[in-house]
């Protein structure tokens, strides 16, 4: 579990006016990302209000209201001292006229608490559609790195076993653009945007992730081979950076051959960072090796922001209101923010609960090969949270 | 014309693979780009003694080996096929890379190559001879199916996909710049032709080989204009072939669903623009224990090249210790490409023979044979 204390070091050392560039000449030539700020340690601190920390919840589409009452349930019998502000943008077609006003809701709220919980929003296939609430809330907000731990859940059978490593993935720029244009008709090109501040920050991010939490070494992924310029300039960039942290290791990894790799040896690898697709795809691999979409929790970081949502991102449109969806990822994202939020003790009792019901395996949703429903799940992990307290 | 157009159709949805539309197709011209015959078909012809003339590029490293235990096994399955050597070590031509002409000219006559591994040239100006062959011969597709061997365990067990991916645009199009320092702009770039064309090809490619189902994998919630247009033809060319069900799924899903459970892909054919093809079809490969066990063909208009896409291992070369698989397999891909469907099925079973046996396996595999050895145990099943 990542330690609320280590994200917040990584994202304020990635912030904090370096060392050597007090007064030296070289403060010109840094970038952005590390240009000295008046950034404060209480830039970071949510809106407390009354004792309560004030909270944005963003169910979302698909199984979103569903594990996020297991969520409320569980915060409401752990006496957690935060008052969500509930907003139900979703971006299905019906809901569609209201949409855009509840998503600039959704930003303004998240501007003024900072701190959010969050299921995924619908995002529509159509080309008429509306672009992702999910991409504009992280570029809006400029939450632009995205956390997401891979780890084998003791106690849940999968085909991969001693698998932990962490995708760093930059969330706010690359394939995720948005800026496409028809030349001619049938003839589309798609900008893919590399930017050197914001790969910098992102490196930044993973190296100051790594040693905050232990970690050994750090992977960039790319596709340098063919993308020579853009990949290139994001792998450089990491290379550059990774001279500051001569403690950690670093490697570099082309795309596929890491996808191969994660499927067959996984083991291998420890923290990875790479651009907005390939964590994509990645994350979604992952998942896959730890026990799905319903299991793996993760954050969105910005300087000062903190979005906190499952790791892999799925609707689960499938299966809405069926009362049969883990609620898992939403329960350790949400025990991932309380960290954040300095509440240790709840998130400790709430996520220790989470995994002790999984691990003794006797009330399982479907996708970990149980019979039960949502609600059966939380009423188990209330359970147990009533024996550890 | 209306006479014409149904033969043509007739010929383009007739269960024989790999016929020449010839002259009826002359009349689709007014169409878009391959529609209505048969595209990436091979049309060679045999010659006097009966056989095909096949160019071979043994590659580097460790090819000539491998290329070698594809030559005794055939000549062992008495395979009507000739091997016309050919060397395509890079030229320097009008300051691009190129390949030799002897080598074109050898490729464009026999229509279809198989190819081992070849080192790339390390040092600015090279493109990579892999782009190169693409570029000269159009190879519109890359066919990367991946099949589980018995006798080489891995976490995943069952697996058959088959992965088609767009091989020569979309985000491989090369096209960047540096619009401002520290700013990069990559274009990935999709076009109705390509996309048409590399669509048109897996739907007959899944009729030639019996899968019932063809899937688009997209990104279009993000990429809503470019995967948007590639998604949108598979739905328009999918009603030109109603024996195939069709259908199509976000790449995150299909990647999760994937790596939970690959099994239920084992009757689809998933065809998908460049990168995420490149990426997949490696981590296909990954589940059933990597590139040397997966075969892989790149059919253009005219010309095929089938190759091994592993890496050409010059640590082990000359040793004896390569594992030839990926290329007998890529191999038996080509005659399949040729219509060969019998020797096909011979050597493909005298290969999974011998593999699950697990007497003859090379040292990737956990065993101790020799290259030679491992052909040889292949070449005994065929007897």
């Amino acid at each position: 579990m990542i330690s609320r204390r280590a994200v917040q070091t990584a994202i304020r050392s990635g912030v904090r006016r370096p060392q050597s560039a007090v007064a030296g000449p070289s403060v010109a030539l840094r970038t952005y990302a590390t240009f000295p700020t008046t950034v404060t340690d209480d830039l970071l601190k949510p809106t407390k209000y009354g004792g309560k920390y004030v909270v944005t919840l963003i169910p979302g589409d698909g199984i979103g209201i569903e594990t996020a009452n297991a969520v409320r349930t569980v915060f409401k019998a752990d006496n957690v001292p935060v008052e969500f502000e509930q907003i139900d943008v979703s971006g299905l077609e019906e809901g569609r006229k209201n949409a855009e006003v509840l998503f600039r809701e959704c930003i303004a709220s998240l501007k003024r608490n900072k701190v959010g919980l969050k299921g995924i929003v619908y995002t529509p296939v159509d080309r008429s559609g509306h672009a992702s609430f999910n991409v504009g809330l992280r570029q809006e907000l400029d939450i632009y790195a995205s956390v997401v731990l891979i780890k084998n859940i003791p106690g849940l059978q999968t085909r991969h076993q001693n698998v932990d490593f962490c995708i760093i993935r930059e969330n706010t720029e690359g394939e995720y653009s948005g800026l496409e244009h028809q030349s001619v008709p049938g003839v589309v090109e798609s900008l893919k945007i590399i930017t050197r501040a914001k790969s910098e920050r992102i490196a930044r991010f993973a190296f100051n992730f790594a040693k905050a939490n232990s970690r050994k070494k750090v992977t960039v992924i790319h596709k340098a081979n063919i993308m020579k310029l853009a990949d290139g300039l994001f792998r450089s960039t990491f290379q550059e950076i990774a001279k500051e942290y001569p403690t950690l290791q670093t490697n570099d990894l082309i795309v596929d051959n890491a996808s191969m790799q994660a499927v067959s040896k996984p083991q291998q690898f420890d923290v990875l960072v790479m651009p907005n697709l390939y964590g994509g795809i990645l994350s979604n691999i992952g998942a896959g090796l730890v026990g799905g979409p319903g299991v793996v929790p993760g954050c969105n970081m910005g300087r000062e922001h903190a979005v906190f949502e499952p790791g892999c991102r799925h609707v689960g449109l499938d299966i809405k209101g069926q009362d049969r969806a883990n609620p898992t990822a939403m329960l350790l994202s949400g025990a991932m923010m309380l960290r954040h939020l300095g509440l240790d003790q709840h998130a400790g009792r709430i996520s220790q609960a989470v995994y002790s019901v999984i691990a003794e395996g006797k009330v399982r949703t479907p996708d970990m090969h149980g019979t039960n429903t949502t609600h059966e799940f939380t009423n188990e992990v209330l359970r147990k949270m009533d024996e550890i307290a | 014309m209306s006479l014409l157009r149904t033969a043509t159709r007739r010929l383009a949805t007739s269960r024989q693979p790999f016929v020449r539309a010839g002259v009826a197709a002359q009349q689709s011209w007014n169409r878009g780009y391959a529609t209505e015959k048969r595209i990436g078909g091979y049309g060679g012809q045999k010659q006097a003694n009966g056989k095909y003339l096949v160019s071979l590029i043994e590659g580097d490293g460790i090819g000539p080996e491998i290329s070698q235990s594809v030559k005794d096994i055939y000549a062992a399955a008495e395979v009507p096929i000739e091997w016309e050597p050919i060397d395509v070590t890079p030229i320097i031509k009008d300051g691009r890379t190129a390949i030799p002409d002897a080598a074109i000219e050898s490729i464009k006559r026999n229509l279809v190559a198989l190819k081992g591994p070849l080192a790339t040239p390390i040092g600015k100006g090279h493109v990579s001879l892999n782009l190169t062959l693409r570029r000269t011969f159009n190879l519109f597709a890359n066919v990367r199916p991946c099949k589980s061997i018995v006798g080489y365990k891995t976490p995943y067990d069952g697996v058959d996909t088959v992965l088609i991916r767009e091989n020569t645009e979309g985000e491989y199009s090369g096209i960047e710049h540096e619009v401002v320092d520290g700013v990069v702009q990559s274009i990935k770039l999709i076009t109705k032709d390509a996309s048409e064309r590399v669509l048109r090809y897996a739907f007959q490619y899944a009729e030639s080989i019996g899968k019932k189902k063809v899937r688009v994998v997209h990104k279009a919630t993000i990429m809503k204009q470019s995967d948007g247009l590639f998604l949108d033809l598979g739905k328009e060319l999918s009603k030109d072939f109603p024996g195939i069900q069709f259908d199509y799924e976000l790449l995150d899903n299909t990647c999760l669903n994937m790596v939970t459970d690959p099994t239920p892909y084992n009757d689809k054919v998933l065809v998908m623009p460049n990168l995420y093809g490149d990426i997949l079809s490696d981590m296909c490969a990954g589940l059933i224990g990597g590139l040397g066990l997966t075969p892989s063909g790149n059919i253009g208009d005219e010309c095929s090249i089938f190759e091994a896409v592993h890496g050409s291992a010059p640590d082990i070369a000359g040793q004896g210790l390569a594992n030839p698989t990926a290329l007998l397999f890529s191999s038996i891909m080509m005659l399949q490409h040729m219509g060969l469907n019998a020797h096909a099925e011979k050597i493909r079973q005298a290969a999974f023979d011998t593999l699950a046996e697990g007497k003859y396996l090379t040292g990737d595999l956990g065993g101790k044979a020799k290259t030679h050895e491992y052909a040889g145990a292949i070449i005994d099943k065929l007897k």
